[in-house]
């Protein structure tokens, strides 16, 4: 990254002018971004939509994406933007294992997403927001962990479970209720694809399962073992199991009263 | 004031070249094979954190020999080039031709500029391709020019020797196992003929394993993986080589 400061910094992000805007933008807006870690893990999964004012822009847009062998990061926001920054930090993750032969740790991972968001401010402030959510293993903690940002870099760990983008306020309320400590993997991938149901459900920018197009969420698992994502025939069995599930009961499952 | 004496280029060049020679054939030598499903690279390195080979970019590979700071920088360098050109073109943009080239201009560049002395460093750029018949493997040497390499290829202190014994016994489609016991065989020898014993601890084993799932098909063979490949099974490549390949000595 320094090196392409010096070297080409009209590649990098940050260091481009500002048009002036007038009005809204219509760009590609990517939407919900759900993680949950269970014992042994961390599930990252993200809705495939992308809208641009109140149209569908793209309808099998993917939005999760491998960091590194051992993290992964989900972006919500301006689509173009946001696919840039995955690219960047992917080839700087890449690039300094590279150079100094062992990969950098988690937490240096998650803090230079949080430069990369914070050099995006001045889009950010013009409606051009970046909102990632990164989950990765950690090596010295034996764990899966979560982390969330704000449009200015700001970084907080997640406990359990996290959702970003215009439908996170209903994947968080579903997740609240659903979440558990002890979920196995099948059951972690089972609540996140639940979360985006019911983000779908309510936020109109989120795009829930498509059956007959065969479009189901991007659903990835990290855990001890490296990065993997669900294939679609995978997503599609717990899809299908949610959706037979909610053609009897349309909210979904329901939590105990008291 | 005192006039230099006259020293003619000839000399010059011979003198430089001998320089570096002297300091290559110093070192330990590394052996860089093709295999059935890739290439293998194995250096004598007892030293667990200054690497002989090391990853430069999806499919492509370095090896060095000779001085470490030198050849370090050089491989910085390999893998900012190989990164950038990924970034701002596309990731199957970065070939081993590219890269050997720009590590020949660097070298023939150092190596004929009076100011500086020259590297004390040989290369091996390899690239894994899709198939047995895709792979590349380019040597260059301390001067800046560039070999195009096939089978097997030694750099290093005795490579000369190595090389010919490699390209005695080296045929296509080895499988890894009967590849990385010929290149510890070959590497196990010593100037006057007689055999030393490499254990695990002492080799410095990697691959492009072209079978690979993952992108990045660059893979180090470490402790109990590389013991076991060691032993495993009766050492099938003992018997003659059938098909004899080149593999011309470093200088």
């Amino acid at each position: 990254m320094d090196f392409l400061g010096s070297h080409a910094p009209e590649l990098l992000p940050g260091n481009r002018p500002l048009p002036p805007v007038k009005g809204a933008l219509e760009i590609p807006h990517g939407t919900t971004i759900v993680a949950a870690s269970f014992p042994g893990g961390v599930v990252l999964a993200g809705d495939r939509r992308a809208t641009m004012g109140n149209v569908i822009a793209q309808r099998d847009i993917e939005k999760v994406f491998p960091a590194d062998e051992y993290s992964a990061v989900g972006i919500a926001g301006t689509a173009g933007l946001a696919v840039e920054m995955v690219k960047l930090f992917q080839l700087e993750l890449e690039h300094f294992e590279k150079v100094e032969g062992v990969p950098l740790s988690l937490e240096g991972k998650a803090n230079r997403l949080s430069t990369m968001i914070r050099s995006n401010l001045g889009m950010a402030m013009q409606g051009l927001a970046v909102v990632p959510l990164f989950a990765g293993w950690d090596a010295d903690r034996q764990k899966g962990r979560i982390f969330s940002y704000d449009v200015t870099g700001g970084r907080s760990e997640e406990q359990g479970y996290a959702a970003t983008g215009s439908g996170s306020l209903f994947a968080r309320g579903a997740l609240k209720k659903l979440f558990r400590e002890d979920l196995t993997e099948e059951q972690a991938t089972t609540l996140v694809v639940q979360a985006l149901y019911d983000a779908a459900d309510d936020d109109s920018a989120t795009g829930g399962p498509d059956l007959a197009r065969r479009i189901f969420p991007i659903v990835t698992v990290i855990t001890d073992e490296g990065f993997r994502r669900l294939t679609e025939d995978q997503c599609s069995e717990i899809v299908r199991a949610i959706h037979e599930r909610r053609l009897q009961e349309p909210d979904g499952p329901r939590a105990a009263l008291l | 004031m005192s006039t230099p004496f006259y020293v003619s280029p000839q000399q010059a060049m011979a003198d430089r070249a001998e320089y570096a020679r002297k300091g290559i054939a110093r070192g330990r030598s590394v052996v860089v094979l093709q295999y059935n499903d890739g290439v293998v690279f194995v250096a004598e390195n007892p030293s667990r954190a200054l690497h002989k080979v090391s990853e430069i970019y999806d499919r492509i590979a370095f090896a060095a020999v000779g001085k470490y700071n030198e050849f370090e920088n050089l491989r910085i360098g390999g893998v900012r080039y190989a990164d950038l050109r990924g970034y701002t073109y596309d990731r199957g943009d970065v070939t081993a031709r590219g890269l050997a080239n720009v590590y020949a201009q660097t070298l023939g560049t150092i190596f004929s500029s009076a100011g500086e002395k020259p590297y004390e460093v040989e290369l091996i750029v390899a690239e894994v391709g899709e198939g047995p018949e895709d792979d590349q493997i380019y040597r260059l040497p301390h001067d800046g020019s560039i070999v195009d390499e096939h089978g097997s290829v030694a750099v290093g202190g005795n490579a000369d020797q190595i090389s010919n014994y490699l390209g005695q016994r080296h045929r296509d489609g080895m499988t890894l196992s009967e590849a990385l016991k010929l290149a510890v065989e070959s590497l196990a020898r010593d100037t006057n003929g007689g055999e030393r014993t490499l254990t695990a601890e002492q080799l410095e084993v990697a691959v492009l394993d072209r079978t690979r799932p993952q992108q990045r098909k660059f893979k180090r063979l470490l402790g109990r993986q590389l013991q076991r490949l060691l032993e495993d099974g009766p050492g099938a490549d003992a018997a003659v080589a059938e098909e004899p390949e080149e593999g011309s000595g470093a200088e």
